[in-house]
């Protein structure tokens, strides 16, 4: 707003398309009623009224509904279904946090790095703004998901909605542990987040060195608060709890600290009565986003559309099968495609009337294919952790359209 | 031609002052800190015992302040709460969870490290006050906790020194991630 001119001036002048506004608002909210109803004739044709004005923040439009579900006070997910191309809007990404969401102020956080470095430090995120920045695009996905309890009647967003992808700025950890000198004995760093659980994960160097980065912007702007505003750990790949959000300490040892997280909750045990630990990279995963639960489609021509994933790399095929796996077609990737990020596959699909079974299955750049939940059973076990559960999953076409998520996989 | 134009563009940069960052420069942001601040954050303890801090917790006064601070989501014993189940070991320290989905994984039958349990409870509880218990309230929990599991009797405290020390039932049962190996399908048909 131009602060040269009189804030009265500017509420006399817009006064004039109040009305009109007000109009406008009231006929978007009840548009899609009307034409269900009555036809377009019930609508005000919007091409003869002005339009509302410029606002500071921008809103969606009044019918559009997208929002995340929120699960038992500690989650919330991504409504993958209604969600196009590969970028998650921030303010739907899905959340998970173990002790809510802390009220920081970035003008009292700091970052302190120490033990294993030649000079322990605390960065301000002016200081960490100061560094030369990188940005890039990667999904974050928690090891935890697949919920198939809804049965048959489960959404995309229900039964895998804990994965989002953004856009993420920040600068590269490699450059603040060159900044505090990291020792050479330093295989390990502790991440600590400042909320009310001091959320500890144990992270190798080795990845810290890689591509890890401490961000603080999420799709342009700073990152909200629920997604670890000001600064969060980004570790591509990896699943989402070791991404700590709320970053406010990195301890670097020469072992790992064997933390609740990583102990009793974000491992894994298998049939031979073992427990896979620090098994933190998410292996490849799609879904068919459209057609699924709960739309119902009609006879002809519709787009199979889905994403595809890999914490290893880049996807480099999805195959769609619409008879239930007896046969399977080559999808088409929406470039770029990129490593460890979503991926956005398509195939024109003629439905025909009759039953469907529609399934996806990725193969990333390591030559990994998605498996069948037959598979991750017969190597895990029948009662296996609900972490890294990736398996091919789909999505039943009832001979009246109904699409219904597959619930015997 | 280029090499000309790249000179120019080093002069250009150069006379206005201006140094790209090389990675791996150091660019002396970052404040040093003194020891005090960061004690006051560094509160994690490793399973080789290094960080756990000077006192000791009885069974006894552990049992006291679980009464106040902890029975209200765990539950009598450390069972039948609304949150998470502490205590209970399965039969011969069975590990079954890849194949019992009514196995229950508590710090007895699960939890491989028993500086871990000093660790969390001393960071993220009471859920409600976390960061409240004293040191010894911290290791007077932990202890009583080892032992309804049947890990430590009664008459045992803990320290800096024994907790390190304890062998939890589980310890043998983690194992790296072999997914690399183990799980490299190649067919969804199998």
């Amino acid at each position: 707003m131009n602060k040269n001119i009189p804030r009265r001036v500017i509420i006399k002048g817009l006064a004039g398309v109040g009305g009109a506004l007000a109009a406008y608002s009231t006929s978007a909210q009840t548009a899609g009623m009307a034409a269900t109803q009555s036809g377009a004739a019930a609508m005000q044709d919007p091409s003869k009224i002005p339009g509302g004005p410029p606002t500071a923040i921008g809103q969606r439009a009044t019918e559009v509904g997208l929002h995340r579900e929120t699960f038992a006070d500690v989650a919330s997910v991504t409504p993958l279904q209604d969600l196009h191309g590969t970028l998650t809007p921030a303010d739907l990404h899905f959340e998970r946090h173990h002790a809510g969401v802390p009220a920081i102020s970035a003008q009292h956080h700091e970052l302190l790095i120490h033990g294993m470095v030649d000079k322990s430090l605390k960065f301000s995120l002016q200081d960490l703004q100061r560094y030369p920045a990188s940005t890039r695009l990667c999904f974050i996905e928690c090891s935890g998901n697949l919920f198939t309890f809804g049965g048959e009647r489960t959404s995309p967003q229900m039964l895998c909605g804990l994965t989002s992808q953004s856009e993420w700025t920040g600068v590269p950890l490699r450059s603040l542990l060159n900044e505090a000198g990291l020792q050479p004995k330093a295989s390990w760093l502790l991440a600590e987040g400042g909320d009310a659980a001091l959320m500890t994960r144990s992270i190798t160097v080795a990845k810290a060195l890689d591509d890890a980065m401490v961000v603080y912007a999420q799709n342009g702007e700073p990152l909200r608060p629920e997604q670890g505003y000001p600064i969060r750990l980004l570790l591509p790949g990896w699943e989402g709890n070791t991404n700590v959000k709320w970053l406010r300490r990195l301890e670097l040892s020469d072992q790992p600290f064997m933390t609740r997280e990583e102990t009793a909750k974000y491992t894994d045990p298998l049939k031979n009565g073992t427990a896979r630990q620090f098994s933190v990279v998410m292996d490849a995963r799609s879904i068919i986003t459209s057609p699924s639960y709960p739309a119902r489609i009609e006879h002809g021509w519709h787009e199979i559309r889905g994403l595809a994933w890999s914490g290893r790399g880049r996807i480099v095929r999805v195959d769609v099968s619409t008879d239930g796996g007896k046969h399977w077609q080559v999808a088409d990737l929406h470039g770029p495609v990129l490593p460890k990020a979503h991926t956005r596959f398509t195939l024109s699909w003629r439905w025909t009337g009759g039953g469907a079974e529609l399934l996806s299955r990725a193969v990333d750049e390591t030559g990994y294919v998605q498996p069948s939940l037959q598979q991750l059973v017969a190597v895990r076990g029948q009662a296996s952790t609900p972490y890294h559960m990736n398996p091919i999953v789909g999505w039943l076409v009832q001979g009246d359209g109904q699409v219904l998520f597959k619930a015997e996989m | 031609m280029l090499a000309l134009v790249r000179l120019l563009v080093m002069l250009l940069f150069a006379r206005a002052g201006a140094i790209a960052a090389e990675p791996g420069i150091s660019l002396g942001l970052g404040r040093t800190v003194s020891d005090a601040e960061i004690k006051a954050w560094d509160i994690d303890v490793r399973p080789d015992g290094e960080g756990l801090p000077a006192g000791s917790g009885s069974v006894a006064e552990g049992e006291r302040v679980y009464a106040q601070k902890c029975l209200m989501c765990h539950g009598e014993r450390g069972a039948n709460g609304i949150n998470d189940q502490l205590v209970g070991r399965i039969r011969n320290d069975a590990f079954p969870f890849a194949l019992d989905p009514s196995a229950k994984k508590t710090i007895g039958s699960y939890w491989p490290y028993a500086t871990t349990v000093f660790d969390y409870v001393r960071r993220a509880m009471p859920y409600d006050r976390p960061g409240s218990l004293s040191d010894n309230e911290v290791y007077s929990v932990t202890a009583y906790l080892l032992h309804l599991n049947g890990i430590i009797d009664r008459e045992v405290s803990v320290d800096a020194a024994s907790l390190p020390k304890i062998r939890m039932p589980a310890r043998h049962r983690f194992v790296a991630d072999d997914r690399t190996t183990s799980e490299q399908f190649t067919d969804g048909e199998q």
